[in-house]
């Protein structure tokens, strides 16, 4: 397949000299010949082209001083001292080891595999706490997904009939995403009581921001076509939406709930931190209360779950994005 | 198309208006059927068994979703006392108000460590998670059991959740915002670590080619075949970040690790709700206008692209 290049008529040619500096770093060149223009048609083109370098090399640096002035702002700000992050680098690795360390029984100061039984004492518990996270992330996500559907017709650019809808529903979902689960469910913690119901309804409302941007974003993208037919064959709204619009955005919203589910399963494990149930409640005991090797073993199941619940998804959504790619 | 066509102009003139049709299709499509199966069999493969499927997923999905409000002691009355509480608390929260000035300025502070450890946090995972992208990049790093490692131990990082995070480093450098900085980069580099490999994978190969064409080394093809190509996506995703990131520095407060959340969880626990309505609006109003920077940005580099998180 390799062909000559075109000779150009008028032209000269000869090996472009390859810098001998750059050798070491990019390897030797394979001897080439290149058609070479003539001199005073060169010279301006050499000099636009190292114009254009250096003003795109002075961007390159404007932008770089203004990133290293705002870090070292937000550094003072936040306090940031690496004179001690330096001296206490060492303690991440204790802190390791340690929480891989059975701190008390038969088997103290020894590496927790040597003993898994100790180690998982608590497995059937942690294992019903994970199912319970799991149900939470389930739970919350269907809830949100199946608002976010009614919501994002409404809330598209395209499909949204009245303006000021359009406009509250968008707000809606701005302040629903915005406001992080973790505040909702202390929230509704106070007003639901403590367990995992607070965690199902905070997850649910951040999950309904959350996946409403996103497919009022694959609404506004679809062919309008459809749309027009319908609309054109004397469809109300509503049948415009069902049979012009949902089936055209079916997988893809799929594909982003089930995405949304891991990121929820990741979300639930820690809302047990506020008392809205999951393994978070003995994942937090266990920290604060310096149960060292219980910390490793309930974390070693969080990542363990999500870690599947991340394949599992991605093969879900693979299989998905590929059947719309057939069809 | 075609079917349209035909149905408009066949044999039974134009279609009557005012007939209801209980099927979907035409009376002429419904007389010839058999010969339109023929000649589109995609319109009608399968039909029956894809509605089956479809009714036994959604019956599936619905039937866990009950399971699961049953498993977590879910209860109309709850609900419904909860709702009234709810409604009680809103009245409570007008108007916002942090009760003196010295604790506005507090809370003005706070929100300012929020957004640098958000800045901070996002900057420095972006750095460090830089050379992985390319390392777990599948057309870069062509060794499988390196690639396999890399990408694990990525997906164990990630898989841990930012107050995760948060309380293992507080153990390391104490309370503070420099425990938040350090969550949210260790978090985020294990995304970022992913969307970067992910999108060196989707390079274009022929710049790369010809890089190697002209005899350059691995790391040329890496510096002049790939980069180019994916620096801005990179650029956009760590803005995208920023911006979802200073939402997740708002509550690692909860557990000490400096911003705002901890004067909101604090707000919350005392039942101050005029300050809670405060503290929730500086940090919508924080995260509209990061959020608007950040795409004003990310547009010059990328130009209006959507971005996959």
């Amino acid at each position: 397949m390799i062909r000559d290049p075109p000779v150009p008529t008028g032209g000269s040619f000869h090996v472009l000299p390859f810098p001998s500096r750059l050798r070491p770093i990019f390897g030797d060149p394979m001897p080439t010949s290149l058609p070479r223009l003539p001199d005073d048609r060169l010279a301006p083109l050499l000099g636009s082209y190292a114009e254009a370098m250096r003003t795109a090399r002075l961007k390159t640096l404007a932008a770089a001083a203004i990133l290293a002035v705002v870090v070292i702002v937000a550094g003072r700000f936040a306090e940031v001292d690496l004179a001690r992050m330096i001296g206490r680098i060492g303690t991440v690795g204790d802190y390791v080891v340690r929480i891989f360390t059975f701190d008390g029984g038969d088997n103290v100061g020894r590496f927790v595999l040597t003993a898994p039984g100790e180690w998982m004492w608590g497995l059937v518990h942690w294992g019903k706490l994970i199912f319970e996270t799991l149900l939470i992330a389930y739970a919350g996500t269907a809830m949100g997904a199946v608002a976010a559907f009614v919501l994002c017709f409404m809330a598209a650019r395209n499909l949204g009939r009245h303006p000021w809808l359009r406009a509250t529903v968008k707000r809606f979902l701005e302040f629903c995403r915005t406001v992080p689960e973790l505040v909702f469910a202390l929230i509704f913690v106070i007003a639901f009581g403590l367990g995992a119901m607070p965690g199902v309804l905070a997850i649910a409302i951040h999950t309904t921001g959350a996946l409403g941007k996103m497919f009022s974003e694959v609404v506004e993208n679809i062919d309008m076509k459809p749309v027009e037919g319908a609309t054109a064959a004397g469809g109300s709204w509503w049948q415009t939406v069902r049979f012009a619009a949902v089936p055209q955005v079916l997988s893809n919203f799929a594909s982003y709930t089930l995405l949304r589910f891991e990121i929820n399963v990741r979300g639930a494990s820690v809302m047990g931190f506020v008392g809205a149930g999951g393994i978070g409640q003995d994942l937090i005991e266990a920290i604060r209360k310096f149960y060292y090797a219980d910390v490793s073993a309930i974390l070693v199941l969080i990542i363990a779950t999500v870690m599947v619940i991340d394949l599992l998804t991605e093969r879900l959504r693979h299989r998905l994005i590929g059947r719309e790619a057939r069809t | 198309m075609s079917v349209l066509v035909q149905m408009s102009g066949g044999p039974d003139g134009p279609m009557s208006t005012t007939r209801k049709v209980r099927s979907a299709l035409g009376p002429w499509a419904r007389e010839n059927r058999r010969e339109l199966e023929k000649r589109h069999p995609a319109v009608f493969a399968g039909s029956p068994t894809n509605r089956a499927i479809t009714v036994a997923v959604v019956l599936g999905l619905f039937g866990l979703l009950v399971f699961a409000l049953w498993r977590l002691d879910f209860s109309f009355a709850r609900i419904g006392a909860g709702i009234g509480q709810l409604a009680h608390f809103l009245t409570l929260m007008v108007p916002p108000s942090s009760g003196t000035w010295a604790r506005f300025w507090l809370f003005l502070h706070s929100l300012g460590e929020t957004v640098a450890i958000s800045l901070l946090g996002t900057f420095t995972a972006a750095v460090l998670a830089f050379p992985f992208g390319f390392l777990a990049a599948k057309n870069v790093m062509t060794q499988r059991v390196l690639h396999f490692f890399t990408r694990r131990g990525l997906d164990t990082i990630r898989g841990v959740d930012t107050l995760i995070w948060a309380l293992i480093w507080i153990n390391v450098v104490g309370l503070g915002p420099f425990a938040g900085i350090l969550a949210i980069m260790s978090s985020d580099f294990g995304s970022f670590g992913k969307l970067f490999s992910e999108a060196v994978e989707a390079v274009d190969g022929k710049p790369v080619e010809g890089v190697a064409s002209t005899g350059g080394s691995q790391l040329a093809r890496i510096r002049f075949g790939i980069l180019p190509q994916v620096l801005p996506v990179f650029a956009g995703q760590v803005l995208y970040y920023f911006e979802s990131n200073t939402r997740s520095a708002t509550i690692i407060g909860i557990v000490g690790a400096g911003g705002i959340g901890m004067y909101l969880t604090e707000a919350i626990r005392t039942l101050e709700w005029q300050q809670v309505s405060l503290l929730v609006l500086m940090i919508l109003v924080t995260v509209a206008v990061i959020d608007q920077i950040s795409s004003r940005i990310r547009f010059a580099v990328i130009g209006e692209r959507r971005i996959e998180t």
